[in-house]
């Protein structure tokens, strides 16, 4: 009598995250809304404004998928999350996707059961300084106290750095960004390390911004971009190519404003962007318009990174290699065809 | 008996009852022995099905990353610690960690709460109210937010390294920790310590013979300055004729912060100040239950007999109260150990940070690390209360019951 019921419960756990896992897009179609996992609160990547309204590159990939799955950037969820946590609330199906400045690396990308869809942002590890310890260089930080949120590449590059040049530190890792920076403020360390754009970022948040410097020595790679889990393929296709439709559209000039217009366009491959010729929407599991859809909600990728971290921004970072591959930088996306 | 001669009716209602309070015969063992069956089934088919849905997504598993190098430093170890050591050795720097952390707490937290419970009994009308309004103040703020003021309230009052407040250019206070000179071992040590075990001995047969004494004689005899000389007169005869024991590496400022020395760091002092204060609120509370269930006459006997009201407390009142406030506290140092892993928010290295933490993400192997981290916790409860228990069997035994 009692068999059955362990049977039907040992089978709900058997086959419960399996069958969330296949069908990704079916299951927010059915939600109404996208569930997307974000930092808790970093300028200029995803950070929640006065009103509640969340900001940043890594919101607009959010708001871009919600577009080209419901014709709407607002049906977002957005659920904020530590770099400790934000892996397991991908892996247990919590969120859809994972938008938060997260590093592209060999092992993230093979031990954790996820996907990295492509790169949002090419980014490097440095440091931030106050400007009275009259510090000109990362070489001369030997025996500093360095803060770092726990759960970053950030903490192996700072071991990797400091023993390849015979310096001797004191690291001292935090659960959350927030309380790194308030060690940092209060005096609790030297340097504050991260990636370089979100000491821009930080360092808008401190008291006296104009106190403190960011040293130029980059020391790591740290591409970051958007993730999804292992098995459902469809899904990977439509994180990835949202990101690459951002790009190709920044290329083939269209912006928010002339969305329309271009969409009118006969030349063959603004076409097939727009769903006159073909049926790439489709073949995505999306709609014709897909492209379409996201411009008019977030712009192109040049148009998102100028209001977010660039030059229409307060962080003011300049493209550098977010620079398109055309113009200098490698941000290169392959063709919509 | 008479039962024998008419047999029961076969209920199987009161049977399974009896059956599951453990006192049925063949019946009862084979439906617990079904249960338990069942219960290992479901464990196992839990295990399979994780095992088989994270292979199934490609996540990594099993316990090959221990062996693994860590890569990444540790602000605070009591044992050796390089970035090339393994994962296996983080877990045991942040055992370490934790368990220092808990022990200094427990005995801080054990030393405030019978302070404060026994004041806020007291007949002194500021000494109570001052203990009542600790308890009301501390254990009703949530913990993680006093870990945080102790943490950023010490930080914040505290200078920078250069600035820092020094006493006798030996010790040196600053928001990088207390820094003390450290002890470099001579060759008269031996002989140092060997001077203080017999100091320590000495004064110990000393004050069996003045129990001796006063249970045979009733005459209470003072020992105490004949301790105090054999416990600084020895050593002090044993530096004199073979050197002194130690030297003192003075920590010196060198860049950013001291070299040399032994280092208090801030995150250590704002956690067990954080959790023994806290604790200590609660642990007040069940000193107070325990001294107010001991009845009222054992305080006028002590009294009639003429001991004073410390002696009374102390000797009469305590030892009976103890009997009470003992499971409680058990509670409570388990509460505290598990507390500690709020560390995590100062940036304390304790296990769950450094483990469950750092190492979790590393490695991205959650189920495994996990499993690990919450049976070291269970281990070390489990460890705590059956300590506990044992002290209570004594205090029981010794009260004759």
């Amino acid at each position: 009598m009692m068999k059955p019921v362990f049977v039907v419960a040992a089978a709900a756990v058997a086959l419960g995250s399996q069958a969330a896992a296949a069908q990704t897009l079916k299951t927010v179609k059915e939600r109404g809304a996208l569930s997307c996992g974000v930092s808790q609160g970093l300028p200029g990547f995803s950070t929640p404004d006065d009103k509640g309204n969340w900001t940043g590159l890594d919101v607009d990939i959010c708001r871009a998928i919600a577009a080209a799955v419901f014709n709407d950037p607002t049906k977002v969820k957005f659920v904020p999350l530590s770099a400790k946590d934000r892996f397991t609330a991908l892996q247990s199906g919590e969120i859809d996707v994972l938008s938060r400045n997260t590093t592209w690396t060999l092992s993230r990308d093979t031990s954790l059961g996820v996907n990295f869809t492509g790169v949002t942002y090419y980014d490097g590890q440095g440091f931030l300084i106050r400007k009275s310890l009259n510090v000109n260089s990362a070489l001369e930080l030997n025996g500093a106290s360095i803060c770092v949120q726990t759960g970053t590449t950030n903490e192996q590059n700072v071991s990797d750095y400091f023993n390849g040049n015979q310096m001797k530190y004191e690291l001292i890792a935090f659960g959350t960004a927030d309380e790194t920076i308030k060690a940092y403020e209060s005096g609790r360390c030297d340097v504050f390390t991260s990636d370089i754009s979100q000491l821009y970022s930080i360092r808008l948040k401190l008291a006296a911004p104009g106190d403190h410097v960011v040293l130029p020595e980059v020391i790591s790679k740290e591409p970051l971009g958007p993730l999804v889990r292992h098995g459902d393929d469809q899904w990977f296709d439509i994180v990835k190519w949202t990101l690459f439709a951002m790009i190709n559209a920044e290329e083939l000039g269209v912006t928010q404003k002339n969305v329309d217009d271009m969409a009118k366009s006969t030349k063959p491959d603004l076409k097939r962007m727009f769903g006159a010729d073909g049926n790439l929407g489709e073949q995505l599991g999306l709609t014709k318009d897909w492209v379409a859809r996201i411009v008019k909600a977030v712009g192109n990728y040049g148009e998102s990174f100028d209001r977010n971290v660039g030059a229409g921004s307060k962080l003011g970072i300049s493209r550098g290699l977010n620079q398109l591959w055309n113009k200098g930088g490698i941000q290169y996306a392959p063709p919509i065809r | 008996m008479a039962s024998d001669a008419r047999r029961a009716p076969f209920r199987f209602g009161p049977r399974l009852r009896r059956a599951l309070c453990g006192r049925a015969g063949w019946g009862g063992l084979a439906l617990q022995a079904l249960f338990a069956a069942l219960l290992i089934w479901l464990g196992y088919e839990i295990l399979a099905n994780a095992s088989a849905n994270l292979k199934a997504q490609r996540i990594a598993s099993g316990f090959g990353f221990l062996s693994q190098t860590a890569g990444f430093g540790v602000s605070q170890s009591l044992i050796p610690y390089s970035e090339s050591d393994t994962y296996a050795r983080v877990f045991l720097v942040g055992l370490v960690n934790t368990l220092v952390v808990a022990a200094v707490g427990i005995v801080f937290a054990t030393l405030i709460g019978f302070a404060v419970g026994i004041g806020r009994l007291s007949r002194n009308w500021l000494v109570a109210r001052i203990s009542g309004g600790y308890v009301e103040l501390v254990r009703n703020l949530p913990l993680l937010f006093q870990i945080l003021f102790w943490y950023l309230a010490v930080l914040g009052a505290l200078p920078a390294p250069r600035q820092s407040i020094s006493l006798f250019e030996q010790v040196f206070i600053s928001n990088r920790g207390l820094v003390i000179p450290r002890p470099a071992p001579h060759d008269g040590l031996a002989v140092f310590l060997v001077a203080i075990g017999v100091a320590l001995a000495a004064a110990l047969v000393l004050g069996f013979y003045a129990r001796r004494r006063l249970f045979r004689e009733g005459r209470p005899m003072t020992i105490w300055p004949a301790v105090l000389g054999l416990l600084i007169g020895l050593p002090l005869i044993a530096v004199l004729a073979f050197g002194a024991p130690f030297s003192f590496e003075i920590p010196r400022l060198r860049g950013f912060n001291f070299a040399g020395g032994l280092r208090v760091a801030p995150e250590f002092v704002a956690l067990a100040l954080a959790l023994s204060t806290y604790t200590a609120a609660f642990i007040a509370e069940n000193v107070r239950a325990g001294i107010l269930a001991v009845p009222r006459g054992q305080m006028e006997a002590g009294e009639s007999l003429g001991l004073s009201h410390g002696a009374t407390l102390r000797l009469i009142v305590v030892p009976q109260a103890m009997r009470v406030i003992l499971p409680p506290l058990t509670n409570q140092y388990l509460n505290l150990t598990k507390n500690s892993s709020l560390a995590v928010a100062i940036g304390y290295p304790d296990l769950f940070s450094v483990f469950a933490g750092t190492t979790l993400s590393q490695t991205g192997q959650a189920i495994e690390i996990i499993a690990i981290t919450m049976g070291v916790y269970l281990l070390i409860s489990i460890a705590t209360s059956v300590a506990m228990g044992f002290y209570g069997r004594r205090v029981n035994r010794s009260l004759g019951r």
